[in-house]
């Protein structure tokens, strides 16, 4: 008679890597759909665009490195690094510059490093960085919202835009990001009153974005898919940052707390981009440094540095000091003092 | 109401315990046939005090204890012992191990019991040890120490607390609820010794809020008695002896140390039925209550087993169907291990068989990649990173791995049940522990190696320097003489003595070759002192008593010995 024989434990849990993943892809869908109200269909078809890119390029690494394709493909790995590119790229964008970040993404901050799990950085973040830096033209223009302009693209002008790019001339229009770092010697409530960007917290659209992808992460984080502890510190970090620098709205304010959570891509890198495990800080005081980290950097960034958004930056710096992190965060095990440390 | 406290992590799977919870506690039975292995607890094996052949009755000490760290192994039934060997044995391994096989008579006749004390109360504490190490009791619970070993280091703390350990956290697992439910007087009969023994400031007896019935049935019979049910929240591991400490005290068991050091004792409740039957009847432990459950049984519940009973017959007890099951695990679902051959006996640790279907429990899929998404750092009892673990286990780094507490893990399985990644964590942490100790062990041998090696070289240059020490004396000693001789105007000793060797070689070399016969003479004269003196060894270690190994090898130069001489003389007779 023949008996199975296998390691304890013999039971276990219903989570799955594809779970996990499925659950990150649903619970964007609000800040996509606020995205699409506001800016029309352009970040829609970069996500989709993106994703086909994506797995294509996924399906060539694994053909290259000889492993099953349908197991590693059935993870939603590379459709989630999709979604983040898509979401964060500016929509319109012609689809040779989304190819270009996805296929870095993939290519070479993933696989290169040794697939799922073993890459030191955030994909969709290098793809990004890769990107902003090669293309800094393609990468700044900001479709305006509804509300700033008549006409907002339909789903085939967004295919146009995207597969002829030349036959389409896009609006575009500064980010209120943009429009606070250019701010020469406004107090805020004048250029609150002068810049139409601005809406009741933030800019128009990217307020109701934002709290679309704070509410998508807070389901998340119901549904226990990460912890609170680098979302919180990231937000919190930010916020005191901006708190510090607000000098009283005056002309030298780097803008309002509340001002700096509901704009760019604050609440979709706080509950999406760094929350990606593999990237991050592993131990519970450990997220809470790396959040806090990344906090302080986007809010340098946005205020003394040259780019539209920090978020990138700000997470792959993070990213590189997530071992130094993890060696100083080590929790206390049963049993034992606070860990003594040989410095290795 | 007491304060709880928690423990970091845990989790929360499906119970699975009401399906052996339908019936009260079964006897097995008798089988035709019972398999004792010698090692059924943690330490050294027994020694067996019976032959095959023997008869032997119920309760009949078969195999004695063999060091401090041991017990003693009983005759479950009457019977005759048919052999002594190497059989299947429930171990992780899966090996065979020594085995005392005993083919029942039926008769189930009692050994004359040494008669208990009237008053337990009355005797000295190490007698009262005495009798619980001889009653062969080791922790019930699945890890098997040896019960009078643990009270005896109690006896040598000032000990606190008693903890009577009742969560029985493993899914399906019901041994421990059903004993509660129904001989919780025994139990605390049993825990009324312990406390005579430890003298402990309270006792508490910690169960979790699953089981109502087990806790109305304890707090019944307690009665007045100084012992307090203490009920908290479900949650998976809060059976293991470290969180249970914690949850009741808020203290933690300091990393390498034993609860008696923090003044706590741990005590399963099977346990402390097994030391009330031990003092207050002279019982020795020959049965316990073991769960069988799963999708392949079709009558799961709790049955008193006789220890040795092969797992298959008690599986039939149960309504097995063998071809439903695709493993048998010993134990829970969380920390128990597949036992490859049903044959393998119920020992002092099985407080469960479980036969799962696939459906029930499924084969493990593939592992996917760590995604180190911290769900095992979460819930990590002993606040480990596994995930860091298994990246340092993977890449074998021992150092890494000792210092982020590898030996703390306690192998509870929780960690690899919470993977999204269906990632086999404890089975790498096992595999990391057995290598970091063979390394230790290579180590140290390799340590002692060198250490014998300097000692040498350190005795060897002494040796020497010693010789040129002399070698220096003497000469200056005979440059001395020589003076004092050339002064005296005698001759030179040295000199003398060269020319006297140099004198007697030349005679030898002068001298005729010895014929043949002188040669054989003095080889058959030289065999013939040889023998005598071997033949005088024999007899002296016969006289002595020496061990049968000794003589048989005297005996055996003696006979070489006569060959040898008898050769010699062939050729000249």
């Amino acid at each position: 008679m023949k008996l199975l024989r296998v390691s304890s434990p013999h039971a276990h849990g219903p989570n799955s890597t594809q779970r996990v993943m499925q659950q990150v892809l649903l619970a964007s869908l609000p800040g996509v759909f606020v995205l699409t109200v506001f800016f029309g269909f352009g970040t829609l078809v970069n996500i989709l665009w993106a994703a086909v890119v994506a797995l294509a390029c996924e399906s060539l690494a694994l053909w290259l490195r000889k492993r099953p394709l349908g197991f590693y493909l059935g993870d939603c790995s590379a459709l989630v690094t999709a979604l983040l590119l898509g979401i964060a790229l500016p929509p319109y964008a012609p689809w040779w510059l989304i190819a270009i970040g996805v296929a870095s993404a993939i290519l070479m901050a993933k696989h290169l490093y040794g697939g799922l799990g073993y890459n030191p950085f955030n994909p969709a973040m290098v793809g990004y960085v890769v990107l902003l830096i090669s293309f800094p033209v393609q990468m700044t223009s900001w479709a305006p919202p509804r509300g700033l302009t008549e006409n907002v693209p339909g789903l085939l002008d967004a295919l146009r835009a995207c597969f002829l790019p030349g036959q389409f001339d896009a609006i575009t229009m500064a980010t209120p990001l943009d429009v606070l770092r250019q701010n020469s010697g406004l107090m805020m409530d004048d250029l609150w009153a002068q810049a139409p960007q601005f809406g009741r917290w933030a800019g128009i659209g990217w307020e109701w974005a934002n709290l679309a992808f704070l509410a998508g992460g807070l389901w998340l984080l119901y549904r226990r898919i990460f912890t609170w502890h680098a979302p919180v510190a990231f937000l919190a970090s930010l916020a005191l940052m901006a708190a510090l620098f607000y000098d009283g709205g005056s002309s030298a304010s780097g803008g309002s707390p509340l001002f700096h959570l509901l704009s760019g891509a604050t609440m979709l890198g706080a509950f999406f981009i760094i929350t990606d495990p593999v990237s991050s800080a592993v131990s519970v005081r450990g997220r809470l440094v790396f959040g806090a980290l990344i906090g302080i950097l986007v809010y340098l960034i946005r205020a003394w540095g040259n780019y539209p958004d920090a978020v990138a930056f700000a997470v792959l710096i993070a990213n590189l000091c997530a071992p130094f992190i993890d060696h100083y965060t080590q929790p206390r095990t049963y049993g034992h003092r606070p860990p003594a440390r040989e410095d290795a | 109401m007491r304060k709880l406290f928690d423990f970091h992590g845990g989790i929360h799977p499906p119970e699975n315990k009401h399906q052996s919870l339908s019936e009260p506690i079964r006897p097995a039975g008798i089988p035709r046939e019972l398999v004792l292995p010698l090692s059924q607890h943690t330490g050294a094996a027994a020694a067996p005090v019976v032959r095959p052949g023997e008869q032997v009755l119920k309760g009949q000490l078969l195999a004695a204890a063999s060091s401090l760290v041991s017990a003693p192994v009983h005759a479950p039934t009457s019977g005759t012992v048919s052999a002594i060997e190497e059989r299947p044995v429930p171990h992780p391994s899966g090996l065979s191990a020594p085995c005392i096989v005993l083919e029942c008579d039926g008769e189930d006749r009692w050994v004359e019991l040494p008669a208990p004390p009237a008053d337990y109360r009355e005797l000295e504490i190490p007698a009262l040890l005495e009798r619980i190490r001889d009653a062969g009791i080791a922790g019930m619970g699945g890890a098997g120490f040896p019960t009078a070993v643990k009270l005896t280091s109690g006896t040598h703390h000032h000990i606190d607390t008693l903890i009577i350990n009742g969560p029985e956290c493993e899914p399906y697992i019901t041994a421990d609820d059903s004993l509660m439910r129904e001989r919780a007087a025994d139990i605390l009969e049993g825990v009324a010794v312990l406390r005579h023994i430890l003298r402990p400031r309270e006792v508490l007896i910690g169960l979790e809020d699953n089981k109502p019935e087990a806790i109305e049935a304890l707090r019944h019979a307690i009665g007045d008695q100084p012992v307090e049910v203490v009920v908290f929240p479900t949650k998976y591991p809060s059976g293991g002896e470290k969180q249970l400490i914690e949850i009741l005290t808020g203290r933690q068991v300091p990393s390498g140390g034993l609860p008696a050091d923090i003044g706590i004792v741990c005590q399963n409740v099977g346990t402390a039925v097994a030391v009330r039957d031990a003092v207050v009847h002279g019982r020795p432990l020959i049965s316990r209550i073991t769960t069988v459950t799963g999708e392949a049984v079709a009558r799961p519940g709790n049955f008193e087993v006789l220890l040795g009973t092969p797992m298959h017959y008690l599986l039939e007890q149960a309504g097995w169907d063998p071809t439903r099951s695709g493993r048998l695990v010993m134990g829970g679902p969380m920390m128990g291990f597949t036992v490859p051959h049903p044959e393998a006996p119920v020992i002092k640790t099985s407080n469960c068989l479980l036969v799962p279907t696939e459906k029930e429990l499924p084969s493990p899929p593939p592992a996917q990649a760590c995604i180190r998404c911290g769900l095992c750092a979460e819930a990590c009892p002993a606040s480990l990173l596994p995930q860091q673990l298994f990246w340092f286990a993977r890449g074998k780094e021992s150092e890494k791995l000792e210092q982020h507490n590898l030996f703390d893990c306690i192998e509870c399985g929780a960690c690899a049940w919470v993977c999204p990644s269906h990632i086999p964590l404890v089975q790498y942490y096992r595999a990391a522990k057995a290598d970091i100790i063979q390394q230790r062990r290579d180590h140290e041998k390799a340590e002692h190696s060198r250490l014998r090696f300097e000692a040498r070289q350190a005795r060897l240059e002494r040796e020497e320097a010693e010789r040129e020490a002399k070698r220096a004396a003497r000469k200056q000693a005979a440059e001395k003489r020589a003076q004092a001789a050339a002064a005296e105007g005698g001759e030179d000793p040295i000199q003398a003595a060269i020319a006297r060797a140099q004198a007697k070689k030349a005679a030898q070399q002068q001298a005729p070759e010895a014929s043949p016969e002188e040669k054989a003479a003095a080889a058959r004269q030289a065999a013939q002192a040889k023998l005598a003196k071997m033949q005088k060894r024999l007899a002296d270690a016969r006289a002595a008593g020496e061990e049968d190994k000794i003589v048989t090898a005297l005996e055996a130069s003696v006979k070489k010995l006569e060959e040898k001489l008898a050769s010699l003389e062939e050729p000249t007779a």
